[in-house]
């Protein structure tokens, strides 16, 4: 099978979850191990999930286009859409939000990104031409 | 989203019949989850075990129906599959839940 693929779709919760389990299909055809492809799919859906809430109007989704190259050395996902720059041009390194209050305060979001960064082996962040660039990558331990 | 309630003496399971609690159902799910505890069960026990897949706007839903749910009740988890697990770890929800390894031993038998 092809060590690469390119895939797109219109920014909606439902187009997003489609992609991702053609993406899953697609890791589990290359052998990555369960854990691997769960590590490579919630990161992706973080990051997926991100471009579909705050990137572009609800009422006038734009389109995401991801790539993924397998390697010996892990998985690169290089994901890009149209939509507004990431605020501080960079994605956010805030951490967990706190969860040490009590349980009627305890958070329902916010851990988007800081689940991206912990999955990801390396994360980075471009803007240019009007584009967002965010560039995942996995080391991945051998099936 | 399609979730299955049982009743027992001491506690109410309530099993969620769907492969996705994403952000795509996140909604559907705490509408759902509204529903079934409606009537108020001391304490209910939430079946992950169909659920192969959990985001951060699905585990938000999850904590939500907790909250809404609790006030002097538990809603306790069980049957998490891999994925799911490595979510409630990765943003320590795994200390905030009681999570239970195994639904089955949770639920009295019939006996004689």
């Amino acid at each position: 099978m092809a060590d690469t693929i390119h895939v797109e779709c219109i920014a909606t919760q439902t187009a997003v979850r489609g992609l991702l389990i053609g993406i899953r299909t697609w890791l589990r055809a290359a052998n990555l191990s369960e854990e691997n492809c769960g590590t490579v799919e919630i990161a992706l859906a973080e990051a997926l999930n991100n471009v579909v809430e705050h990137a572009y109007p609800a009422d006038l989704p734009g389109g995401i286009a991801l790539d993924l190259a397998l390697t010996a050395a892990g998985l690169r996902c290089e994901l890009r859409d149209q939509g507004a720059a990431l605020p501080g041009l960079g994605p956010p390194d805030t951490g967990l939000p706190p969860i040490d209050g009590p349980r009627e305060s305890l958070p329902e979001g916010g851990f988007g990104w800081s689940l991206i960064r912990t999955l990801s082996s390396r994360l980075s962040y471009e803007r240019r031409d009007g584009e967002n660039r965010l560039t995942l990558e996995f080391n991945l331990n051998p099936a | 989203m399609d979730l299955a309630t049982t009743p027992y003496p001491d506690m109410t399971v309530i099993t969620v019949n769907a492969g996705r609690i994403d952000a795509a159902a996140a909604i559907a799910f705490k509408d759902a989850m509204r529903a079934a505890v409606a009537d108020g069960p001391a304490r209910v026990v939430l079946d992950l075990s169909h659920v192969t897949f959990v985001d951060s706007s699905g585990l938000g839903a999850i904590v939500a129906a907790m909250k809404h749910h609790e006030a002097g009740r538990r809603l306790d988890l069980a049957g998490l599959t891999p994925d799911v697990a490595k979510v409630f770890r990765l943003t320590r929800m795994d200390t905030i839940f009681t999570i239970h390894r195994n639904l089955d031993r949770l639920i009295p038998r019939a006996t004689g």
